[in-house]
C-alpha cells in the first residue's frame, strides 16, 4: 500500500494561530484542511513537509452567512458538501451548488474544502504520479526535471487548474480574504490565480485562506456550471465553463462572464464571449457565436485524459449547453 | 434431477435465495482479508522495481539499502534463481530479475524492514545498473523483422521475431465452406486491453513455524498452483509448506498465478526467522496485471443464402507482454469456444501470441473468449441486418443443440441459448425496436457461450480436479473441507448450499474450511468458472459417502431399509412412514456409534471424452457449457458522442441455479463489468510507461454510470453438474460488450471497430474519419 510519509501534525486554534506556526516554521510546513488533495500529493511524493498545520480545527472559519447587504460569506473550511447544501448558496448562487456537487464523490465532498478547492494544486497526468513513476519516465519540468513532457519547448510549466469551484467563483466575481503574518489581503478571485503550472496562485507560503465573498449584485444573475468528465462522479473536468449573466427588464444581457476551467493553469475567462453577449439578447445565434468565441480561444494541452483534439473541441459544445442553460431564466 | 433434491425428494436448500453465508462479515468488515494480518515480530517488505521497459542489469548494488537502521534483508536475482510459470510450457519468471528487465515494474530486488516507509526508503536507496534496449510496445513492433542483430525479449525463444506462441487448427474442409458460401463477410476488430481493477491489492503474509514448516496466507485464487511453485521456487517439500487463502476482495482472474510478492514474502521469512508481509500498492497491482489481452481480430465468415454458416476463419494476435503467464492457454482460448455457440460447416483458426515490454497478460474474466466473441457478436449483427433477419431470431436459428459436438469436436451438453435469446428479445421487445428507434437510440443483442471449468489440468496428471472432505459432528454440526478458494464470487457458499441439500441439515449448520493445503484437498482454483461444477461435485459426492453411513444407522436403529431413509429439515425420515424418524443430531450420534468417526469423502474428475484428438484439444473442453444473451439499449449524444448504457437485460443459462441471489450478483456483475471494458477501460502506455496505473485515471464506470440492469436466470437440467448446476461466473460478461457494440451502431448507423467505445471514437465514427479497421501488410501476412 502507498504510505504517507512521516510528518508532525499541529492543529490550529485560531486563525492568528495557523499564521504563526508558518511564519514559524517556513518552508517546512503546510496547512492542511480536508487533505483530500494534499494526502494525495504528499504518498506521492510531491510534497514532503515536516509539519502538516491543521485548519480544520478553527470552527470560525466553517460557517456560510447570507448578507443581504454585502452577499455571501463562505468560511474557506466549510465542506463542499455543505456548500453544495447550502440553501442561500442554492438560491443565490447555483452554479456554485452545481459545481460542488459535482466535485469527486459524497466521501471528497464530505472532506474537502471550499477553500482546499480553490487552492487546489494544479494537475498533470505526468505529474499526479508516483515517485517511482516520475523516476521511470525521468521526471519533468514541474518538479526534479528540466523538460515540461507536454509541450517541450515550453520554458514553463503548463499542469492545469482543475477545479470545478474556481471558475463559478471567477465568473460571480468573488472576493478571498488571505491572512498572513503581516495582516489580511482581499482580492479578486480573477487576481488570486496566475497562469503559471507550477505556481497556480498568489498566495504566500505563509497565509491562509480564511474567506470567500460571493458580492449581492451576483445573487441576481441567471447562472451555470457546466462539466465534461468521462464518467458521471470520481472524475475530475475535462472542461469546466462557468457562465453568469445579469438582463435588464427588456431582456438585454447587461453584464456576461464566460469562464474556463481545466484548460490552462488558471481559470481562464473568454472576454470576446463575454462581449458579444453583453447588448445582445442571448438566443441561438448569439449563443453560437460566444461558444465559437470559447472554442476559438481555449487551448487544451495534452495532460488530461482525454486527448487534447477532443478537449478542444468539446469547448463549444459545452459553452453552447452552458449558454442554453442560462437563456431561460432558470432560477 | 435438476427440481429434485435428495433421494428423490423436493429441493429444500438448492434453489432457495438464501443470504450468502459470508455477507454479513463481508458487510460489517469483520472478514479478515491477507493485509488484516498481523503477528508478533512481522516484518514489511518492499519490492524494487524496473524503472526500464527493456534492459540489461550490468550491476545491483545494495549495501546503502542494508546498512539503513530498519532494514533487516535485502534478496536480489540470484538468491531465488528458479525459474517458474504457471504453465508448465512457461516457465520464464524469477521472483526477482536476473540479468534482464522486461517491463517498467517488473520486480527487481526486495527489501524488508521493521515498517513500510523504511522498506519503502530502502528501496531507493538500492544502485541498479542498467544497458537500456530498445522496446517493443505493440502488436506490430513485436512481429517486425529485428534483423539479425536486434535482440528479442526472450532470446531462448525459438519463435522468429517476438513471437511466443502461434497456434494453427483447421477442422472440416474450409476451401469448400468457403467456396459453398453465398457472401463472405470479412472483418477486422481491436479488442484493447485491460485489467481486473479488484477493490483488493493483492497481500501476502509469510511466517516460519519453529519446527521449521512454512505458512503463506495470500490473497490467491489457486492456493494449490502457489503450493506446487512455492516448493519449487523455495527448494523445500511441499509438505512443509502450508498455503492459506483468506477471503479475497475480489479476483477476476488477476490473482490465478504466483507472482513475485508471495514468493518473496516466503523467501524473507525464511531468511529472517520472522514473519513479512507484502501488500502491493494500487499501481504494482497494474504492474503485476496478468488482464486482459490486447488482441487484433480477423474473422472471415461464409455464409450460405439461408444464413448458416458453411465456414468461418478467425485470426487473432494476442499482444502478450513481458512473460508466458496464462498466454498459451489464452491463444488457445481465442479460438476454441467460437464454435460453442454456432453451428458452421468448416472452421479455422490461427492465434499468435506476441511478447511485447509491457506487464504480462493473462486470464481475466471470460479468459481470451471475450475478445474474438465480441468480433463475432459484431459480425453476426451485420450480417442479420445485410440479410434483413432478427439478430435474436437469426442466432436462435443458428445455435448449436443439446447434446451434439461442436465441429471442432468439443461436446455439448444442456443448452439454454435459445431459451436466453427469446427471453432477453422478449423482456426489451427488441424486435420491434432494433432499427426503429429515433435517431442517437440503438439497441444491440448478443450471445455467447463459456466453460463450466476446463475439462483438462494446466499441468498433466491423473488425478481428481477437486477433492472434498464431509464431517459430521456429534452436535449435528457438518464441515465440508475443500480446497477451493472463494474469491468473492460465493463458491463457499455453494459449497455450504449442496451438502446441506444432501444431509438435509440447515445452511448455517454448515462451516466451510477452505483453501488451506494443510487442512483440505485439492483443488484446483477459482478459475474457468470451475468451483461450483467440479467442487461442488466433490463436495455432494463426500456428503453423500458419509450419508449412507448415516442412513444405516438410522435404517437399524428405525427397523427401516437403509434405503427409504430422507434427509430434511434436519431430520432423517422414513419415506413410507414420516413419523418414523430421529433428528439429524440423533442419526449422527447413532451412525458415530456404529461406524466410528464420520467422514466422507468425495472427488470430481471429468469425463475423458469432452474433446478431439489433435495438438492443442486440450484447451476448450469442459464437462458443460453455460450460456448467455444479452440486450443493451443505449443512447448516443452526437455531439460529444458520449455513449449512455441505459438498459441491460442479460439472460444466462446457468444449469439449476443453486442460489438464486448469488447467480443474480454474478450476472449483473458482469453487466457492469462489460459495460466498463466495452466504454472506457483501457491499458494504454505512454513513453514505456502505463500512462495511468491508478484507480481515478483508469475508468470504471461508477454507479451513477451504471443502468438498470435486469438478471434473468434461464434454469436447463444439467446431468453432470451438482443438483444441475452449471456456472455463472465469467459467462454472462462476454455477450455484454457486443451487446452494447451493437446497440451504439444501431443508434449511430455505423459501426466501430475497436473498444473502448470512448466518445472519441463515436465522433470520430460520425464524422466518418474512422472507418473499419485495416490491419497493416506485415501482419495479413502473418510473419511468424
Ligand atoms: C479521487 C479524487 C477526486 C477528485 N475530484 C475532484 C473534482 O472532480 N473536482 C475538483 O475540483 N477537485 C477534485 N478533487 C480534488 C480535491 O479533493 C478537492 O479539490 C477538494 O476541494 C480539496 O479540498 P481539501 O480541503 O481536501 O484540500 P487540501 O488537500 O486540504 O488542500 C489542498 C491545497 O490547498 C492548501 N489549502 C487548503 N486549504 C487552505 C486554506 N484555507 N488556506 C491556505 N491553503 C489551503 C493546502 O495546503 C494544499 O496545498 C479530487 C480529489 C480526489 C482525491
Ligand atoms: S505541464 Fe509539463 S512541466 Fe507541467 S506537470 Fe505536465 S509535463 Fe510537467
Amino acid at each position: 500500500m502507498l504510505r504517507l510519509p512521516a510528518f508532525d501534525f499541529q492543529p490550529a486554534r485560531s486563525v492568528d494561530h495557523a499564521v504563526a506556526l508558518l511564519a514559524a516554521h517556513g518552508n517546512n510546513a503546510l496547512p492542511v484542511a480536508g487533505g483530500t488533495d494534499l494526502y494525495a500529493n504528499m504518498k506521492l511524493g510531491l510534497f514532503a513537509p515536516q509539519l502538516v498545520i491543521g485548519l480544520r480545527s478553527i470552527a470560525e472559519l466553517r460557517t456560510i452567512r447570507f448578507d443581504p447587504q454585502h452577499g455571501l460569506r463562505i468560511g474557506a473550511l466549510c465542506s463542499l458538501d455543505a456548500v453544495a447544501r447550502d440553501p442561500a448558496v442554492a438560491l443565490h448562487y447555483p452554479a456554485l451548488a452545481r459545481a460542488a456537487a459535482m466535485v469527486g464523490t459524497p466521501e471528497i465532498r464530505n472532506m474537502g474544502t471550499i477553500g482546499g478547492n480553490l487552492c487546489l494544486e494544479t494537475r498533470c497526468n505526468y505529474y499526479n504520479q508516483s515517485a517511482e513513476w516520475r523516476k521511470a519516465l525521468g521526471y519533468c519540468l514541474k518538479r526534479d526535471g528540466d523538460l515540461c513532457r507536454v509541450a517541450v519547448h515550453s520554458a514553463t510549466c503548463k499542469a492545469v487548474n482543475a477545479s470545478d469551484t474556481a471558475p463559478v467563483m471567477q465568473a460571480y466575481d468573488a472576493r478571498i480574504t488571505l491572512v498572513g503574518p503581516l495582516g489580511e489581503r482581499n482580492l479578486a478571485v480573477r487576481d488570486f490565480y496566475q497562469n503559471d503550472g507550477a505556481r497556480a496562485n498568489v498566495k504566500r507560503a505563509d497565509e491562509i485562506l480564511t474567506e470567500i465573498v460571493l458580492p449581492l449584485q451576483a445573487s441576481g444573475m441567471r447562472s451555470t456550471y457546466r462539466k465534461l468528465r468521462l464518467r458521471n462522479a470520481f472524475d475530475f473536468p475535462l472542461v469546466g465553463v462557468a457562465v453568469t449573466l445579469a438582463t435588464d427588464a427588456q431582456g438585454a444581457c447587461t453584464q456576461a462572464r464566460v469562464v474556463l476551467g481545466a484548460v490552462t493553469s488558471a481559470p481562464f475567462e473568454v472576454e470576446a464571449a463575454g462581449s458579444l453577449l453583453r447588448g445582445s439578447h442571448l438566443g441561438e445565434e448569439i449563443a453560437a457565436g460566444a461558444a465559437e468565441e470559447v472554442f476559438k480561444a481555449g487551448k487544451p494541452l495534452e495532460n488530461a485524459n482525454a486527448s487534447l483534439l477532443y478537449r478542444k473541441r468539446m469547448l463549444r459544445v459545452i459553452a453552447q449547453r452552458a449558454l442554453e442553460d442560462v437563456s431561460h431564466p432558470l432560477r | 434431477m435438476s427440481k429434485n433434491g435428495a433421494s428423490g425428494t423436493r429441493a429444500h436448500v438448492v434453489g432457495a435465495a438464501l443470504p450468502r453465508i459470508d455477507g454479513y462479515a463481508k458487510v460489517t468488515g469483520a472478514a479478515i482479508f491477507a493485509d488484516d494480518i498481523a503477528l508478533p515480530r512481522m516484518l514489511f517488505g518492499k519490492l524494487l522495481r524496473s524503472p526500464h521497459a527493456h534492459a540489461r542489469i550490468t550491476s545491483i548494488d545494495y549495501e546503502r539499502a542494508l546498512r539503513l537502521p530498519g532494514v533487516v534483508a535485502v534478496a536480489v536475482g540470484s538468491d531465488l534463481p528458479v525459474r517458474y510459470g504457471i504453465l508448465p510450457s512457461a516457465q520464464d519468471e524469477t521472483v526477482f530479475a536476473i540479468d534482464r528487465v522486461r517491463y517498467v515494474g517488473e520486480p527487481i530486488a526486495g527489501v524488508v524492514a521493521e515498517d513500510e516507509l523504511t522498506a519503502q526508503y530502502a528501496a531507493t536507496l538500492i544502485d541498479v545498473r542498467y544497458d537500456i534496449l530498445p522496446s517493443v510496445m505493440s502488436i506490430d513492433e513485436a512481429l517486425r523483422d529485428l534483423g539479425a542483430d536486434a535482440e528479442k525479449i526472450h532470446p531462448e525463444s525459438r519463435k522468429a521475431n517476438n513471437v511466443h506462441k502461434d497456434v494453427h487448427l483447421t477442422f472440416g474442409d474450409i476451401e469448400a465452406g468457403f467456396a459453398e458460401a453465398e457472401r463472405i463477410f470479412d472483418n477486422e476488430y481491436f479488442f484493447e486491453g485491460n485489467t481486473h481493477a479488484a477493490l483488493e491489492e493483492h497481500s501476502a503474509v509469510a511466517s516460519f513455524g519453529a519446527d521449521g514448516k512454512l505458512t503463506l496466507w495470500s490473497s490467491t485464487q489457486t492456493p494449490h498452483y502457489l503450493h506446487r511453485v512455492a516448493a519449487s521456487v523455495l527448494e523445500m517439500p511441499a509438505s512443509r509448506i502450508r498455503i492459506i487463502a483468506p477471503p479475497i476482495g475480489g479476483g477476476f482472474g488477476g490473482k490465478t498465478e504466483p507472482v513475485a510478492h508471495e514468493l518473496a514474502a516466503a523467501h524473507f521469512a525464511r531468511k529472517t526467522g520472522r514473519p513479512v508481509k507484502f501488500t502491493l500498492s494500487r499501481e504494482e497491482v497494474f504492474y503485476t496485471h496478468r488482464g486482459r489481452h490486447p488482441v487484433r481480430i480477423h474473422l472471415q465468415t461464409g455464409i450460405k443464402s439461408d444464413g448458416t454458416i458453411a465456414a468461418c476463419r478467425l485470426q487473432t494476435w494476442l499482444d502478450g507482454g513481458a512473460y508466458g503467464s496464462y498466454g498459451v492457454a489464452t491463444t488457445y482460448y481465442t479460438g476454441a469456444l467460437l464454435p460453442v455457440t454456432y453451428k458452421m460447416g468448416a472452421y479455422a483458426f490461427d492465434g499468435c501470441r506476441v511478447y511485447t515490454n509491457k506487464p504480462p497478460c493473462g486470464p481475466k474474466r471470460g479468459h481470451g473468449t471475450t475478445q474474438p466473441r465480441y468480433a463475432f457478436e459484431s459480425q453476426l449483427d451485420a450480417i442479420a441486418t445485410e440479410l434483413g433477419l432478427d439478430a435474436g431470431a437469426y442466432r436462435a436459428a443458428i445455435a448449436v443443440d443439446p447434446y451434439t459436438r461442436t465441429v471442432n469436436h468439443l461436446r455439448v451438453t444442456s443448452c439454454g441459448m435459445r431459451e436466453a435469446l427469446n427471453a432477453v428479445s422478449e423482456r426489451t421487445d427488441y424486435s420491434s425496436k432494433h432499427g426503429k428507434l429515433s435517431s442517437g437510440r440503438g439497441i444491440g443483442l448478443a450471445a455467447s457461450a463459456y466453460l463450466c471449468g476446463a475439462g483438462l489440468p494446466i499441468y498433466w496428471n491423473p488425478m481428481p480436479h477437486s477433492g472434498a472432505i464431509v464431517k459430521v459432528d456429534r452436535g449435528g454440526g457438518v464441515t465440508v473441507f475443500c480446497g477451493t478458494s472463494d474469491c468473492g464470487q460465493g463458491s463457499q457458499n455453494m459449497l455450504a448450499v449442496i451438502v446441506a441439500e444432501t444431509l438435509g441439515v440447515d445452511v448455517l449448520d454448515v462451516s466451510v474450511c477452505a483453501g488451506d493445503t494443510d487442512l483440505t484437498p485439492v483443488d484446483l482454483g477459482s478459475y474457468s468458472s470451475r468451483v461450483t461444477f467440479m467442487a461442488g461435485n466433490a463436495a455432494r459426492s463426500a456428503a453423500s459417502d458419509v450419508r449412507e453411513r448415516i442412513a444405516a444407522a438410522v435404517g437399524a436403529e428405525l427397523g427401516v431399509p437403509a434405503d427409504r431413509c430422507i434427509f430434511e429439515s434436519g431430520r432423517v425420515f422414513d419415506r413410507e412412514d414420516p413419523e418414523r424418524s430421529l433428528s439429524f443430531v440423533d442419526a449422527a450420534r447413532a451412525a458415530e456409534a456404529r461406524f466410528g468417526t464420520l467422514a466422507g469423502v468425495g472427488s470430481y474428475t471429468p469425463p475423458a471424452d469432452l474433446h478431439g484428438d489433435f495438438k492443442g484439444s486440450g484447451v476448450g473442453p469442459s464437462p458443460a457449457y453455460s450460456y448467455s444473451a444479452c440486450v443493451a439499449e443505449v443512447e448516443v449524444d452526437f455531439e460529444t458522442g458520449e455513449v449512455r448504457v441505459e438498459r441491460i437485460v442479460l439472460a444466462h443459462d446457468c444449469g439449476r441455479a443453486l442460489n438464486p441471489h448469488i447467480v443474480e450478483g454474478q450476472i449483473e456483475g458482469s453487466a457492469y463489468m462489460g459495460m466498463g471494458e466495452a466504454l472506457m477501460e483501457e491499458s494504454a502506455f505512454r513513453n514505456d510507461l502505463h500512462r495511468i496505473p491508478n484507480l481515478l485515471d483508469y475508468k470504471t464506470p461508477t454507479i451513477l454510470d451504471t443502468p438498470r440492469i435486469e438478471a434473468i436466470i434461464i434454469e436447463t437440467e444439467e446431468l453432470e453438474g451438482p443438483y444441475g448446476a452449471k456456472e455463472a461466473g465469467e459467462g454472462p460478461l462476454n455477450p455484454v460488450i457486443p451487446a452494447i457494440a451493437n446497440a451504439v451502431a444501431d443508434a449511430i448507423g455505423t459501426r466501430i471497430y475497436a473498444t473502448p467505445i470512448t466518445p472519441e471514437r463515436v465522433l470520430q465514427a460520425l464524422d466518418g474519419t474512422s472507418g473499419p479497421l485495416r490491419l497493416r501488410a506485415p501482419i495479413a501476412e502473418r510473419a511468424v
